[in-house]
């Protein structure tokens, strides 16, 4: 297990590459310099400072301390998949239904795994619950804010279509139906397609992060299918469950379409 | 005194709004009895729509709407759309053939009615015209055998000879089920055709008997 280190200068080799990107980007007025050199910088930070906390955090096992960073993990989940709205949920909703169904699905999934399936002791071990957590809210986020965006998107453009089915009789489950489907489909394609494509066109993230640390290649493929069993199931009852508290915000009691009323543009 | 609920003394056959009240609109009261047709006309703007949708229970309302003395807050909303119907002015079509937005395909004679062969049903929604979209609309309306029909402008987009068919169809229909309907139209002379009281929708809101 020698890792090779990198040290400063290894990286900032590396940065040389996206800041090529930016000077390609702003010779040829893509406008995505900005973004781009933004968030680089963002990950520099934001990395190295977790770095020093996960640090310190791994060098104790204390549960209020997890569950504090958990908390954090997911409240910067929740906003993210918020500001990924392009129809918004009015209020406090609008937070709520991304975080709590992110927290439902990848919680349950990482105590289920932690506990049963990998068995470490205590199951809210640092060093396994914190980035599993990571790696399940991750690609929960993902699949949640692409699904939520595109259901309330869909809803929202097709607000007329759904009023005349309701008018002709159809339930409101009924009413939304395909766009309910169009958008579970939508937020889960991306895990689907990296579980079909991994091995043969990627090796996963996490993976090639063992890999590269030195572990062996078979322990390194058991952890990454574990951890694509996780992250697509935890995706799929997210998603499932975020569009379930949306769809109750898009209908009242009587089976009204209350688009205008609950979402805004913007 | 349970088990004794007094009920309206004369539960009529037909269609109640008592105090109906939506979107600031209202309140609204008439009664429309079985096997009649009460005629609306009115400036755009007057809130014609916004009736025949609250009547529908498709906006938020408050009041009382009842069908042979049933009321709408009895029944779930989707059962009472499909027995008090809402025909829009425009109708949309969400499926790409005619034929899947059917759930029980109608009796030959009614396609044939509105000039429509039967294989009509397999047709592509994007190659029908607006006056075929809304002559199919109506059988699309009618699948459920509503018996109250809450038609806004069902021949606006319609050729004279159309125009004909569709007012035969629908007061055959109403005819054979007893069915009523609130009819809007620009149309005074439409209305007196189908046999419909006139009411005007002024543009407060206010609604006044013209025959």
């Amino acid at each position: 297990m020698n890792v090779i280190p990198l040290g400063v200068f290894e990286l900032s080799l590396a940065s040389l590459l996206v800041l090529l990107l930016a000077w390609l980007s702003f010779r040829h007025r893509l406008e995505i310099e900005r973004p781009l050199l933004i968030a680089a910088l963002r990950t520099t930070v934001q990395l190295s400072l977790i770095g020093l906390v996960l640090n310190s955090v791994f060098a104790t096992v204390n549960f209020w301390l997890v569950l504090l960073i958990w908390a954090l993990m997911l409240a910067a989940a929740g906003y993210e998949v918020m500001s990924r709205q392009k129809v918004k949920v009015k209020g406090p909703a609008r937070f709520m239904i991304g975080a709590s169904s992110m927290m439902l699905s990848s919680f349950s999934i990482m105590v289920l795994i932690l506990a049963l399936v990998i068995k470490v002791e205590p199951w809210y071990s640092p060093r396994y619950a914190i980035p599993i957590l990571g790696m399940l809210l991750g690609n929960t986020m993902n699949g949640v804010a692409l699904a939520m965006n595109t259901f309330s998107t869909l809803a929202w453009n097709r607000r007329a279509v759904i009023e005349q089915r309701l008018a002709l009789g159809q339930p409101s489950g009924e009413a939304i139906e395909d766009i309910w489907r169009e958008s579970v489909r939508t937020g889960l394609i991306p895990i689907i397609n990296s579980m079909a494509a991994a091995g043969l066109v990627s090796l996963p993230g996490m993976m090639t992060g063992q890999i590269l640390a030195g572990n062996t290649a078979t322990d390194a493929v058991r952890y990454q299918i574990l951890i694509m069993f996780m992250i697509s199931s935890g995706t799929g009852f997210g998603v499932i469950l975020s569009l379930w508290l949306m769809r109750r915000r898009m209908f009242d009691t009587r089976d009204r379409l209350r688009m205008r009323d609950s979402f805004h543009v913007g | 005194m349970t088990g004794n609920r007094e009920k309206p003394a004369l539960a009529m056959n037909g269609l109640q709004v008592e105090q109906l009240r939506f979107l600031g609109r209202g309140p609204y009261s008439f009664a429309v009895p079985a096997g009649s047709i009460f005629g609306l006309s009115g400036s755009s703007g007057s809130g014609k729509t916004l009736l025949l949708r609250a009547i529908s229970d498709l906006d938020p309302n408050e009041g009382r709407v009842a069908l042979n003395g049933v009321c709408s807050s009895d029944l779930p909303a989707s059962e009472w759309r499909r027995k008090v119907a809402w025909l829009p002015a425009e109708s949309l079509w969400w499926h790409d053939r005619v034929g899947a937005h059917f759930w029980q395909i109608p009796p030959l004679q009614w396609f044939n009615s509105l000039g429509f062969a039967e294989e009509v049903v397999n047709w592509e929604v994007s190659r029908l015209s607006t006056g075929e979209k809304q002559r199919l609309a109506i059988l699309r309306l009618l699948q459920h055998r509503p018996s109250a029909l809450l038609l806004d402008e069902p021949t606006a987009s319609l050729d004279k000879a159309n125009i004909t068919a569709v007012e035969k169809f629908i007061t055959a229909y109403l005819k054979e089920n007893n069915g009523l309907a609130i009819w809007v139209s620009h149309d005074s002379e439409q209305l007196e055709r189908v046999g419909a009281c006139h009411y005007a929708m002024l543009l407060g809101g206010e609604m006044r008997k013209l025959r």
